[in-house]
C-alpha cells in the first residue's frame, strides 16, 4: 500500500529526497523508482527527468524501464491496484470471468481508474501462486481461487 | 589465450578460446544467418535466427552468443535447425507487412533475403497484428514502427556510438515497441538526425525522409536553374548503391550521372570544405591571438551540433561559428554565383548530395536563409541519389569520367579529407602551419590525425607556439571530450567532432550496409583521391582565392560573417525542442 505524501511536499521535493537517498550506489535505477511508485502511487514523467540527471543516463533508458514492468506505472492510479493474473494457469481456471466480473463492479476497463479513486484494474504477468488459480493481487494482498461471486466480498475489504 | 579446436559441420576448426561459434564458422567459411546480430553492438542472442545444433545440448543454441568448447561438435544446417530458423522466421513474418515491393529496403532487406534464403513460401501462423502510424515528424528520418521486428539494432547503435538512447524498447511482450520516451516524436526528442539507428535496420522500419520527388520536380520545372552540390564522402560510396565494390572512387562518374540527370550545374562541396578552413583556420588563429574560448571544436558535423545544443548547452562558445560546407555553398549559390551566372537567385534551386540525414534537418533550420532565400532547398542522401541514378536508367559503372563545373568544381584533396575522422583536422592543418610559418609544409599527410581509434590526439609545432589538437568520431567520444573540457581536463587549442563512426563516409546516409570492413573501404578511397589531387592545400585553391578576391574581401570579413558564419540554439531533451 502506498504511503500518502505529506502535505505541502511537492512532488519534485519528494523525488529529490529519493534520489538523494539512493544516489552513488551502483543499480540505483530500480530502488529510485520502486520509492517513487511508493510514495506517489505513480511515476510522472518529471520524475523520470529528473532520475535520469541524477543518474547520468537518457531519459529513454528510465522510461524504457518504467514501461518494461507492470509495477511502475506512468499514469496516477487509484488508492489500490487490483492486478488480475493473465498467466496460463490462471486463464484456464477461469481468469477472464474473473476480470469479467471486476469490470463490471468498478465500471472501468483494464489500465483504468475508478472514478472516485479507489480501484485501479490492471493485468500482471504470473504473481506465483498458481496453486491457489485464478489469483488477483489488491494492493500487497493476494486473493486465489476465485469466483465471480467471490468479488464483490474482496471489493468490500477495502475502502 | 588457448586455441580450442573444434568441429563445424565435419570441418575442423581452431580458433582462441572465448570465440562464439558464429564467428568461428565464419573464419572457415561457413555462413550462419543472422538478424538481430550486428557485430560489435548488438547480440542479445534473441531471435534464435542463428541457432545451431551443438551435441549432446538439450537445446539449439544461439551461436552469436554461445563460445565455443573443446572438441564441440557443430551442426549449422541440420533438420532441426532449419525447422527452428523456419518457424523464427514465419513467426516474426506473420506481423510484417507484405508491402516489400513497394518498401524502400526491396531488395536490400535482411528479413526480405532471409526469407528468401530459407525458401519461406507459406507462413503458417495467423495471429494479431502491430498497428503504429508512421512517425513523419522530422525532416530527416521517418520511422515506421509496423515494419519494425523490434531486434534492437537501432537501440544498440544510439546507444553504443552515440551515447544516446532516443529511441528505447518501450512496454512489453507483442506491445513492445522502439520509441522515444514520453509518447513524443522524433522531432521533439533529443534526436540528433545522425541515421545510426537507419543503418543498423535490418528492414524498412527506419528510413531517410525520401526527397527525391523534389528534386525530380524541380529539374523538370524550365525556370528554375537547378544547381547541385556532392559532399567528400558521396564519391566513395554512391558506386556501392550501384553495385560497384565498397570504397570505389567515382567521382567523375557520379558528375556524369548528375548531369544525364539535368543539373543545370555540378558542383562540388569540396569547394566549399577548402573556404571552410579558411574561416575557421583564421577563426582559430583569433582565438589563439587574440583571446576566445578554446578548444574551438568544429562545426560542420550537424549531428555533432544538434547533439551539442541538447546535452551541452552551456560549452556553445567551443563552436566554430563557421557554417558547415553544405550550408556556406548554399548562401553562395544564391549570392555570389547568381551574381556570375547573371541568374535570379530566387530561380537558383539547390540541391545537396550528402552521405547524412542530418544535413536534411541542418537545411531546414530558421536561421540558415543569409542569402535571403532557403540557402539550400533540398538534400538527398547518397541512398536517394543511387535511387534517382537507377530510376533514370542510367548506366553508371559504364558512365565516362567528367569534370565538375567552374567555379564550385575547382577544389584540393585537403576538401576531399573532410569526408574522413580527422580529416578536417588534417586540412586546416596544412593550412594554418602554412599561414603561421610562412613555410611550405613538405609532407601534408599529416597520418597522427587519420585512423579509426575513437579519439586522437596531436600537437604541431608552429613555431610561436605548439598547437594541440583532438579528433572524435561518434558521439559517445564527443561526450567524453566535452565531459574534460568542462571539467578544465583539457589543454587542446582544436578540435575535431564527427558524429559518425568514421566521419562523414560512415554517416546515416550511406549506402546500406556500412561497417567496419566497408567504412575501412570507404577511408581508403578518400585518401587515395587526396593523393591523386593536384593542390592538396585549401589556400591554394585558385577558385576559392578568386573568390576572396572577388567577392568576401578576407577571411572573417564583413561577408564572411553575413554569409558564412552562424550562431547555435540551447535546446531542451524533451516536449520543448
Amino acid at each position: 500500500m502506498k504511503e500518502a505524501a505529506p502535505a505541502g511536499c511537492a512532488i519534485a521535493d519528494r523525488v529529490d529526497q529519493i534520489i538523494q537517498k539512493h544516489a552513488g550506489r551502483p543499480g540505483a535505477l530500480m530502488p529510485m523508482l520502486h520509492d517513487v511508485q511508493a510514495a506517489l502511487g505513480w511515476i510522472p514523467e518529471e520524475a523520470m527527468d529528473k532520475i535520469a540527471e541524477a543518474l547520468d543516463i537518457p531519459a529513454g533508458k528510465v522510461y524504457s524501464t518504467v514501461t518494461f514492468y507492470t509495477l511502475f506505472s506512468t499514469r496516477p492510479t487509484g488508492k489500490y491496484i487490483i492486478r488480475v493474473c493473465e498467466s496460463a494457469p490462471c486463464h484456464v481456471e477461469g481468469a477472464a470471468a474473473v476480470m469479467a466480473e471486476l469490470e463490471r463492479q468498478l465500471g472501468v476497463k483494464p489500465g483504468e481508474t475508478t472514478s472516485d479513486g479507489r480501484f485501479t484494474l490492471e493485468y500482471t504477468s504470473c504473481i506465483g501462486i498458481c496453486g491457489v488459480a485464478p489469483a488477483i493481487m489488491v494492493g500487497d494482498q493476494v486473493h486465489g481461487n476465485l469466483k465471480p461471486d467471490m468479488i464483490a466480498g474482496v471489493l468490500a475489504q477495502y475502502e | 589465450m588457448g586455441m580450442v579446436t573444434l568441429t563445424i559441420d565435419g570441418q575442423k576448426v581452431t580458433v582462441p578460446e572465448g570465440t562464439t561459434i558464429l564467428d568461428a564458422a565464419r573464419r572457415a567459411d561457413i555462413n550462419i544467418p543472422t538478424l538481430c546480430f550486428l557485430e560489435g553492438l548488438n547480440n542479445p542472442g534473441s531471435c534464435r535466427v542463428c541457432v545451431v545444433e551443438v551435441k549432446g545440448a538439450r537445446n539449439l543454441v544461439a551461436s552469436c552468443v554461445s563460445p565455443v568448447g573443446k572438441d564441440m561438435e557443430v551442426t549449422t544446417n541440420s533438420a532441426a535447425v532449419r525447422a527452428a530458423r523456419r518457424t523464427t522466421l514465419e513467426l516474426i513474418l506473420s506481423d510484417h507487412p507484405y508491402e516489400c515491393l513497394t518498401c524502400v529496403r526491396n531488395l536490400n532487406c535482411e528479413l526480405q533475403a532471409l526469407a528468401e534464403n530459407m525458401g519461406i513460401r507459406n507462413v503458417r501462423f495467423e495471429g494479431e497484428r502491430s498497428k503504429h502510424e508512421p512517425d513523419n515528424s522530422s525532416p530527416s528520418i521517418v520511422r515506421d514502427n509496423e515494419k519494425c521486428i523490434v531486434c534492437r539494432r537501432c537501440v544498440a547503435a544510439c546507444e553504443k556510438l552515440q551515447g544516446l538512447k532516443v529511441i528505447a524498447p518501450l512496454e512489453r511482450g507483442f506491445d513492445t515497441v522502439i520509441a522515444p520516451p514520453f509518447g513524443v516524436d522524433l522531432m521533439h526528442a533529443d534526436c540528433t538526425f545522425c541515421g545510426q539507428c537507419v543503418l543498423a535496420c535490418p528492414t524498412g522500419a527506419l528510413h531517410e525522409k525520401d526527397d527525391t520527388g523534389r528534386v525530380w520536380e524541380a529539374l523538370a520545372d524550365p525556370k528554375k536553374h537547378v544547381v547541385v552540390q556532392t559532399a567528400p564522402a558521396t564519391r566513395v560510396a554512391v558506386g556501392e548503391a550501384l553495385g560497384m565494390a565498397p570504397g570505389s572512387v567515382v567521382t567523375g562518374k557520379m558528375v556524369a550521372a548528375l548531369r544525364r540527370l539535368g543539373f543545370d550545374k555540378v558542383f562540388d562541396t569540396d569547394f566549399t570544405a577548402d573556404l571552410t578552413i579558411l574561416e575557421e583556420g583564421h577563426e582559430l588563429l583569433q582565438r589563439l591571438t587574440k583571446g576566445g574560448t578554446l578548444p574551438m571544436i568544429t562545426s560542420c558535423s550537424p549531428g555533432w551540433i544538434k547533439y551539442i545544443e541538447h546535452q551541452f548547452p552551456t560549452l556553445l562558445e567551443h563552436l566554430s561559428t563557421c557554417k558547415s560546407p553544405q550550408q556556406m555553398f548554399g548562401a553562395l549559390a544564391k549570392t555570389y554565383y547568381a551574381e556570375k551566372a547573371g541568374v535570379d537567385p530566387a530561380d537558383i534551386y539547390v540541391v545537396s548530395i550528402m552521405p547524412c540525414t542530418a544535413k536534411k534537418f541542418e537545411a531546414a533550420r530558421d536561421e540558415m536563409d543569409s542569402s535571403g532565400h532557403q540557402d539550400v532547398d533540398v538534400v538527398l542522401t547518397t541512398r536517394e541519389l543511387g535511387r534517382m541514378i537507377r530510376e533514370a536508367g542510367i548506366d553508371f559503372a559504364n558512365l565516362p569520367e567528367e569534370d565538375y563545373d567552374a567555379p564550385f568544381g575547382i577544389t584540393t584533396g585537403a576538401g576531399v579529407i573532410f569526408g574522413a575522422t580527422g580529416g578536417v583536422m588534417e586540412a586546416a592543418l596544412r593550412t594554418v602551419y602554412e599561414v603561421v610559418t610562412g613555410k611550405t609544409l613538405e609532407n601534408v599527410n599529416l597520418t597522427s590525425v587519420r585512423g579509426m581509434e575513437g579519439i586522437r590526439e596531436a600537437s604541431v609545432d608552429l613555431g610561436s607556439v605548439t598547437v594541440k589538437v583532438a579528433v572524435a568520431h561518434t558521439l559517445g567520444n564527443a561526450k567524453k571530450v566535452l565531459e574534460m573540457i568542462a571539467k578544465g581536463e583539457a589543454d587542446w587549442h582544436f578540435v575535431e567532432v564527427m558524429s559518425c563512426p568514421g566521419g562523414c563516409l560512415g554517416g546515416g546516409g550511406q549506402p546500406i550496409p556500412t561497417n567496419d570492413e566497408v567504412r575501412k573501404a570507404r577511408a581508403a578511397g578518400i585518401y587515395s583521391a587526396d593523393e591523386r589531387s593536384t593542390i592538396r592545400k585549401s589556400h591554394e585553391n585558385p577558385a576559392v582565392q578568386a573568390l576572396y578576391k572577388e567577392f568576401l574581401g578576407e577571411p572573417l570579413g564583413h561577408k564572411s560573417h553575413e554569409l558564412l558564419h552562424t550562431h547555435y540554439v540551447p535546446r531542451g531533451k524533451y516536449r520543448d525542442i
